[in-house]
């Protein structure tokens, strides 16, 4: 299964829900298929997404939120997974892409390579109830839609290929982004 | 050494006068009482974090949410966070109030904290972050509230830092 593929399934789901992505090739698989203004895309400070999602989920109860997270940003911060699991947004949906690479900087192995390191069970021993570990686009789909329903912290550990974009490159500038999410975020909660 | 219970209890007032309504932190020594009373306020939202850093991109996401935020932690705690202080909030013109409580600096007893209290500065001067010392009780009510201010006004993360004479009686 291919991240790509993935983030095609779910797209259609993303237009109402805020949307935090990792850097790289996560962030333009998904800037690929048409920028919406409810999408983050944090091009650098690996393992933060989780947190922001965190963040934006505790303030935000009316609004679904979905972190699109990679094994080695995840690896980065495996402590914000202890701190979701401490305070059990019911509005945030953690998908950790996991290829077992760092590709976005060349493709070196992971610890997730292989297998040694698994990140599904981390995330259960760190006290989050509902995680799926999915190598599938079906399963993936299913797991997806069970965790949109469930109204609690879900995560999703995807098994994918270790391939992303072809080109890369964006039409918006950092704070650019920044501005334009909050933004976006105000004009959705005054229209509560 | 004994915390100060007044300060404390006088700096949570002022953060609280400055409008704040949501907390990241993690515990220290000093700021013990302090996040205490944000733990038993029903107004105020605590989330302790397990490494400072973490607190970063929570402040970004109450941002985002437009929830009044700040952040707790000490000094060396700040160390941890860089790359989310630089690659996050300066990066993406990010707002960070921060509290800190600055350790390893005159007169402390514990070798442990030296080495940290003395690069703090130079640390805050090479990021460009603007940092006021806080160490009178009269005056820490109205340094909140202007780090507040500066932090949404330059879209930066400021440091108010918290000394022994205002944290320790
Ligand atoms: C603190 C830090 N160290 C190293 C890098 C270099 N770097 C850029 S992308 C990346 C890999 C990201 O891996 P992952 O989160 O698994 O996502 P993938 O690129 O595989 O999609 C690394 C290490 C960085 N951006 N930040």
């Amino acid at each position: 299964m291919e991240r790509a593929q993935c983030i095609a399934m779910l797209y259609p789901e993303l237009e109402d829900k805020l949307v935090v992505t990792i850097m790289g090739a996560s962030a333009q698989e998904l800037y690929d298929l048409g920028h919406r203004e409810n999408f983050f895309y944090l091009q650098h400070a690996m393992g933060l997404a989780s947190s922001i999602g965190l963040g934006l989920a505790l303030h935000l109860p009316e609004e679904q939120v979905i972190v699109l997270d990679g094994d080695g940003s995840v690896l980065m911060n495996l402590g914000g997974l202890a701190t979701l699991a401490r305070y059990r947004p019911k509005n945030l949906l953690h998908i950790i892409f996991d290829n077992g690479s760092l590709l976005s900087t060349g493709g070196f192995d992971s610890h997730t390579t292989a297998g040694i390191t698994d990140l599904a069970a981390i995330a259960r021993g760190a006290g989050i109830e509902h995680v799926a570990a999915v190598d599938s686009p079906m399963d993936f789909g299913e797991a997806a839609v069970e965790a949109l329903e469930r109204d609690d912290l879900s995560v999703i550990v995807a098994k994918v290929k270790a391939v992303g974009p072809d080109n890369y490159g964006m039409d918006l500038a950092l704070p650019e982004n920044a501005f334009r999410f909050k933004r976006c975020v105000q004009e959705r909660k005054a229209a509560r | 050494m004994t915390v100060s219970y007044d300060n404390s209890k006088t700096i949570f007032e002022g953060i609280k006068a400055a409008g704040i309504t949501s907390i990241s932190a993690l515990p220290e020594t000093w700021l013990g009482l302090l996040l205490q009373r944000a733990e038993d306020d029903p107004d105020m939202q605590l989330i302790q974090v397990a490494k400072e850093e973490e607190a970063v991109g929570i402040a970004a996401g109450a941002y985002f949410a437009g929830e009044p935020h700040i952040l707790l932690m000490q000094n060396h705690g700040m160390f941890g966070a860089l790359n989310g202080i630089v690659s996050l909030a300066q990066l993406y013109g990010i707002p960070l109030c921060m509290l800190i409580a600055v350790r390893g600096h005159w007169g402390e007893p514990y070798p442990w904290h030296t080495r940290g209290g003395i690069v703090t500065e130079g640390i805050l001067q090479a990021l460009s972050i603007p940092f006021e010392h806080a160490r009178d009780p009269e005056k820490v009510g109205k340094q909140i509230q202007e780090a507040w201010t500066f932090s949404q006004s330059s879209l930066s993360p400021v440091a108010l830092l918290l000394t022994r004479d205002l944290m320790e009686d």
